[in-house]
């Protein structure tokens, strides 16, 4: 056989790519706090979780369900939160995720939108009501613009990961 | 079609154990979550190295980026400063000529003011500066609000100084990191500040909302005397932050206080200013020729040279520990007692 054919035949994705895009994928969101934005209300949806979520959706099986410990690990050091939050709550998601996928295995995209929503609203409540238990009481009201623009970021991080996806599995 | 009852991967031994194990490390790694959040409970410094070696390693790009965000406002602030130029430029003018008597005021208040404190034994520490630096990024996507200051403690940044803009107060510092620091923002509601109302000082407590706005609690509760428009600054009470620094103004009465907008907001601040740890400070009693304010020694010391009776001096410079309303009680039989 010919190098050129073999080339063409039986080709496989570069397992550094795909195992590497995803991650890279998850840590560059989670890094969003860096930007050089100084905010006096919470504003920016949480990327890292929004990916992890559409990766999740898009890919069910793709992470192991403890990945959250080490994506939220991550999170949690640039975040400002409290260590230790977002591995517990995004551990939850990523279970919660899991039995989902095994118990509703057809959805259609509107129904993958809600339960992206649910996991958004249940992670950044859970951070607040996180916080609150730590230190000293601030309203959910303050966190009703965030979840807004959290949940209509998840159809454009989604296409965003799909494109990801085809370069992670191109030959 | 239902999902199979029992999640078997078929019969290899090894996929079914592997999805056994991830489950465990799962719920394992949510315990371990708890077990991290107990500790920033009760040791709330306990990952602050990590997180100033994230935040040293964010700062370069960051610092960049704020270069040009802020590059890129101060030209669009200049391209709009061209609009109305002219009715603009005579209005400021009219307005610097008012400023101008004003000032001239103004710094003979200070003046008097220096010299009655310095009468009544108090040194005014101005907070001098530590360093001036940008805010270069803010935990933007949480509901606690810390924003990273681009210099630490190589720059002589420590923890608890007050961080100021030129409008108002920003916060303290809450971390220190070799070039880069967090700062707890004014805004956070874990940031009590005192304040009092500049028009006639009446005390209170401001505490963050996590919006951008802070509670303007009273401290004794009874009629509501805020009005909206109302300028609160920080009282220098207990230390840390130096009196009247700007701090928010009151938008909205509520039931047992107010809300207030921050007159500094750090979105739009250029450079912020770190100054010291404010602590008020007595002199030496001889120097500025007063009896010290709690001892009654010292009292008849003074007094026989004024020729008042004795106990009413120390009676009188008995609130004195209260550096801000101090003066107003004072000047009436400081004037006496020979300035240095």
């Amino acid at each position: 056989m010919n190098a050129p054919y073999r080339a063409r035949l039986n080709r496989e994705p570069s397992t550094f790519r795909k195992a590497g895009v995803p991650i890279a994928s998850v840590l560059i969101g989670s890094m969003t706090p860096l930007l050089p934005i100084v905010a006096s209300a919470p504003v920016l949806p949480p990327f890292g979780l929004v990916v992890l979520i559409c990766w999740q959706l898009l890919r069910p099986g793709i992470w192991p369900v403890w990945a959250g410990v080490p994506f939220g690990m991550f999170d949690d050091i640039l975040s400002g939160q409290p260590v230790g939050s977002a591995v517990l709550l995004w551990s939850i998601i990523l279970i919660a995720l899991d039995l989902i996928e095994q118990r509703y295995i057809w959805r259609n995209y509107w129904q993958d939108w809600f339960i992206a929503a649910l996991c958004l609203i249940f992670g950044l409540a859970g951070g607040l009501a996180i916080n609150n238990f730590l230190v000293s009481d601030t309203r959910l009201s303050v966190l009703y613009p965030q979840m807004i623009l959290a949940i209509f970021t998840y159809p454009l991080v989604l296409r965003l990961v799909a494109r990801l996806d085809h370069i992670r599995l191109k030959r | 079609m239902a999902p199979p009852r029992k999640r078997r991967p078929g019969f290899s031994r090894k996929a079914q154990l592997q999805i056994f194990t991830g489950y465990l490390l799962a719920f394992t790694g949510a315990f371990a979550g708890l077990l991290l959040l107990a500790l920033s409970r009760f040791d709330p410094a306990a990952f602050s190295a990590v997180r100033s070696v994230a935040a040293e390693i964010g700062a370069p790009p960051a610092r960049l980026f704020t270069g040009m965000r802020v590059g890129v406002q101060d030209g669009w602030r200049e391209v709009a400063a061209y609009f109305n130029a002219g009715s603009k430029n005579a209005e400021l003018q009219r307005e610097v000529e008012r400023n101008r008597i004003r000032l001239i005021e103004a710094r003979a208040l200070k003046q008097e003011n220096r010299e009655l404190r310095r009468l009544l034994g108090l040194i005014k520490q101005e907070g001098r500066p530590v360093a001036t630096a940008r805010l270069i990024n803010s935990s933007a996507s949480s509901s606690r609000r810390f924003a990273t200051l681009d210099v630490g403690s190589r720059q002589g940044v420590q923890r608890g100084q007050p961080v100021r803009a030129q409008r108002g107060l920003i916060g303290r510092v809450l971390e220190t990191g070799p070039n880069t620091s967090r700062v707890l923002l004014l805004s956070d509601a874990e940031n009590v500040v005192p304040v009092r109302r500049a028009r006639d000082g009446i005390v209170a407590f401001s505490q963050g909302r996590g919006d951008g706005r802070v509670d303007i609690k009273l401290i004794d509760i009874g009629i509501n005397p805020f009005k909206v428009g109302d300028v609160m600054v920080t009282s220098g009470n207990g230390g840390i932050y130096p009196p009247n620094v700007p701090v928010a103004i009151i938008e909205k009465l509520t039931g047992d206080g107010a809300i207030g907008k921050l007159l500094a907001n750090p979105a739009g601040t250029d450079f912020v200013i770190v100054q010291e740890i404010y602590e008020p400070e007595l002199v030496d009693p001889e120097a500025s020729g007063l009896p010290p304010a709690n001892s009654e020694t010292a009292a008849p010391a003074s007094a026989p040279r004024t020729g008042e009776p004795v106990k009413k001096p120390a009676a009188q410079t008995g609130p004195t520990p209260a550096p801000a309303p101090a003066p107003a009680t004072s000047p009436a039989q400081a004037p006496g007692q020979g300035r240095p």
